[in-house]
């Protein structure tokens, strides 16, 4: 039981081709801010790596998660009180944040790992929930206001991030970096493993390897990405609030995945891009995005399962074959 | 056969797939009224995708199945049995979550003539007072006895028996063939995949010899015991 | 007076009671969920939306043309289920040759829209629906007061899971579906519709579920979370029991409604996640679940 692959292997593209896509890709993200308002793009900078964080486990490991926000709502929250309540320094409260979702990570995975396919989606998504009543009860958190006015504080007690722009390119490098581990992780000999046992797992077990030992690390992996996203999002937004704890967001994340194509490395980023575009859009519409984000959630499983990336892929592939034979 | 009738079943120039795999490659046969006809040959040559494909359990294929003189390949699956086509399939098919008398009433009668419980019981005395068991509690003949026994309460009349002796004890064995013999007297027409030669000489009519999704060679029952040389290189025995 | 570990014997059945209808709700879901899943091979999500679709179904019938509790209770589960059938047979039926977590990606789709929908048309407070007069008020039991409307809760409940439970293990019908669940290709190939069996079992269970929302009404309000909420905690309840058994998933659902309740008295913190918690144990313990196999 796995959700289809796009492709088994990365596209040996022409080396250049990515360089030039890179390059232009660090050039957009620089002047970006110059042109569009900064603090939506750090939110779209926090959902490109939330996406990504859950790549690993719904592309890469195959396995359906229903409750990634625990993680990123989760480490919101964390970061948001070490912020506040304890004044701790920025890099303090992100380490916080990330080492909390980590444990979850651990927690979630250890027990959802045990059950396969449809029955892992379920779990997860009941663990999730179990946070969400935890926060809604626990006082820490606030409640249903969150945890607000949450002070941005000093980088490495120089760098001022109550400045927009300087918060945008502190968010800008470490998703960068987050985005690096995920590229590193999947070109590793544990991306390898990762993608046989989704391939074949009996084959795998049969080899010697443990399966859940390697699932267990993507789910951590993928926890605490999720959770330094989460964590940067409080921190930049200056509240941790409850909506991100919810089922729904546990959902719109799967959705941005997927939208942007399953088990590519750019699809998820471009799938939350899109998402939070649409969302900003939809805010000053007046529509309702809950229902918007669930119609095109049915469109995108009913028409396109690749998602836009890999749906882009193929027909470039295609295109490329078909005058490859002409 | 009667020269002068359409054949009941007239199957011409069957093509089948499983998904990319291309299974039979242009099957032709024809069963008439009342005859009991076998395919016979090696395991993958086609047999039970024949039954499969006429069953429409198959759906990509190509050709013509006619039967009495209808086109069937374009009705629905569940509209085929509806005809009076009953199917045994090789893995006999018996529920689990169903009990004997379950598994029995399970598929709806479909035409008039269908055998009743007292009549079915008297030919398989061994599934009387058995209703509770559960189907698959029974032992393998048993099984095989309660798949032919429960197309035989739904009133077909030509049935689709794929390999019914598989995995039996002789004693079995017979017990079936005598079954299949009475069955023969009350006019059913059969179409039976076998491997045991014995078996299918003692109640076929004629036999198609299948080789890579084809009809290679058809062998009439009479002269079977001349051909049985032929027929052990077909089957590799 | 009777104590039980320092709680009075009163307050424990009166927790109980309590329980057993959350559980009746546990159990009238977790049955539909369990036979759609099990027929259809899909997860279905918006079994809650369709919850929460019954319950607004009574409301508004009642708010808008006056038409009663009573009717309600009967008009609510055929809306849902007509809806239900509809969708089966338009758009869940297109996803069953692909992996069942597509469907379940869907149906979850399909409930974020249904929510989302009902949040911009009616708001997100709860509304409030009137106790029917013939089940309002209570019995002195003397050492408690039992109120009619949720005895009438758990009687129904019950009696429309053991219906549930003959229809599928006793009849014709039942035997279709039990053997459809096993083998559809088979069942199909002695000329029963099994297409229109599973448009059918999907619009009887989601129904099922329209039929909850109605019985909700009364005494949760209605409102456009009221499905999400309560179908995460019977996924948990689902994890907990397997779906291997109709009697099995019933008895699950009840059975966590008690002991939600109990811990109400001891740990009333706690009582949110009790079935959470509940669930943590059965997979540390049993993987699959109290009734469950594998599949």
């Amino acid at each position: 039981m796995s959700l289809q692959s796009v492709s088994k292997s990365q596209t040996s593209q022409p080396v250049s081709v990515r360089a030039i896509f890179l390059v232009a890709l660090v050039v957009i993200s620089l002047v970006a801010p110059f042109f569009v308002y900064p603090l939506f793009l750090t939110k779209m900078l926090c959902f490109i790596l939330f996406a990504s964080a859950v790549n690993i486990v719904l592309g890469y490991s195959g396995l359906l998660t229903l409750g990634h926000a625990a993680f990123f709502g989760g480490a919101a929250y964390i970061a948001a009180h070490a912020m506040k309540v304890w004044g701790t320094p920025f890099e303090v409260a992100i380490l916080l944040a990330v080492a909390f979702s980590s444990a979850l990570g651990l927690l979630f995975g250890f027990l959802a790992i045990r059950r396969q396919g449809i029955y892992f989606a379920m779990v997860t998504l009941a663990l999730a929930q179990m946070i969400y009543f935890l926060a809604i009860q626990m006082p820490f958190t606030g409640g249903e206001d969150g945890i607000t006015a949450v002070p941005r504080g000093m980088l490495f007690g120089v760098i001022d991030l109550h400045d927009t722009l300087t918060m945008y390119y502190v968010v800008l490098v470490l998703v960068a970096f987050g985005m690096l581990v995920i590229w590193r992780a999947i070109n590793s000999p544990f991306g390898h493993v990762l993608a046989a046992i989704k391939e074949n797992e009996a084959r795998v077990t049969s080899l010697g390897i443990q399966p859940n030992r390697y699932k267990l690390i993507a789910f951590v992996l993928s926890a605490a990405l999720s959770g330094l996203a989460g964590a940067l999002k409080a921190i930049a937004f200056q509240v941790a609030s409850l909506a991100d704890v919810t089922w729904h967001m546990s959902g719109e994340v799967v959705l941005m995945t997927l939208l942007g194509g399953l088990s590519t490395l750019i699809g998820p980023g471009i799938g939350a891009a899109v998402v939070i575009a649409l969302e900003h859009y939809l805010s000053t519409s007046g529509l309702p995005i809950m229902f918007m984000i669930g119609l095109i959630f049915m469109v995108c499983v009913m028409l396109f399962r690749r998602g836009i990336y890999g749906e882009l892929r193929e027909w470039y592939r295609r295109s490329r074959s078909a005058r490859d034979h002409s | 056969m009667p020269a002068t009738d359409k054949p009941r079943l007239q199957v011409d120039n069957l093509q089948a797939w499983y998904d990319e795999s291309h299974v039979l490659h242009g099957m032709t046969l024809n069963v008439g009224d009342g005859e009991i006809v076998t395919l016979i040959g090696r395991n993958g040559a086609g047999k039970t995708t024949t039954m499969r494909a006429i069953m429409g359990v198959l759906r990509k294929r190509q050709g013509t199945i006619r039967y009495k003189d209808q086109d069937i390949v374009a009705l629905a699956p569940h509209k085929v049995p509806r005809l009076g086509i009953g199917y045994v399939p090789e893995e006999r098919g018996i529920f689990a979550s169903l009990n004997v008398i379950e598994n029995l009433t399970l598929p709806p009668v479909t035409q008039p003539g269908g055998m009743s419980l007292n009549e079915i019981f008297a030919l398989f005395p061994n599934l009387q007072g058995r209703n509770r068991t559960i189907g698959t509690r029974l032992s393998g003949g048993e099984q095989q006895m309660l798949a032919i026994a429960r197309v035989l309460r739904s009133g077909a009349d030509f049935i689709l028996l794929d390999e019914p002796t598989e995995g039996l004890a002789p004693v079995i064995v017979d017990q079936i063939a005598v079954s299949l013999q009475i069955l023969k007297q009350r006019g059913l027409t059969i179409l039976l995949v076998e491997q045991n030669l014995q078996f299918a000489s003692a109640i076929a009519d004629r036999h198609y010899v299948v080789e890579q999704g084809e009809v290679v060679d058809e062998v009439q029952n009479h002269a079977l015991a001349a051909n049985m040389g032929k027929l052990n290189a077909y089957l590799g025995v | 007076m009777t104590e039980f570990f320092g709680v009075p014997v009163v307050v424990l059945l009166g927790q109980v009671l309590l329980g057993l209808i959350n559980g009746s709700f546990y159990a009238l879901l977790s049955l539909g969920l369990a036979i759609i899943f099990g027929m259809l091979n899909v997860i279905n999500f918006s079994h809650g939306a369709f919850y929460m679709l019954g319950g607004f179904v009574t409301w508004i019938i009642f708010s808008h043309l006056g038409i009663g509790y009573w009717p309600g209770l009967l008009i609510a589960p055929i809306v849902v289920g007509l809806i239900g059938a509809l969708s089966e047979r338009l758009l869940l039926r297109h996803l069953y040759g692909v992996d069942p977590l597509y469907s379940l990606l869907f149906t979850f789709g399909a409930a974020m829209m249904l929510e989302g929908l009902f949040r911009y048309i009616f708001g997100s407070a709860g509304k409030p629906y009137p106790m029917p007069s013939a089940l309002s008020g209570g019995y002195n039991l003397g050492f408690m007061f039992l109120p009619v409307y949720r005895v009438w809760v758990i009687a129904i409940a019950l009696v429309v899971c053991f219906g549930t439970w003959f229809a599928i293990e006793r009849t014709r019908l039942g035997a279709y579906l039990r053997a459809g669940t096993e083998n559809p290709v088979l069942v199909q190939a002695f000329g029963i519709n099994v297409p229109a069996l599973l448009t059918l079992t999907y619009g009887f269970c989601v129904g099922l579920a329209g039929f909850a929302g109605a019985l909700a009404a009364p005494i949760y309000q209605v409102g456009p979370s009221m499905g999400a909420n309560l179908i995460i905690i019977v996924f948990a309840v689902v994890v907990i029991g397997g779906m291997g058994s109709i009697a099995g998933t019933i008895v699950t659902g009840l059975a966590l409604g008690i002991v939600e309740g109990l811990t109400k008295v001891f740990f009333p913190t706690a009582s949110a996640i009790t079935v959470f918690i509940m669930m943590i144990l059965v997979l540390m313990i049993r993987p699959n679940g109290l009734f469950g196999r594998e599949r």
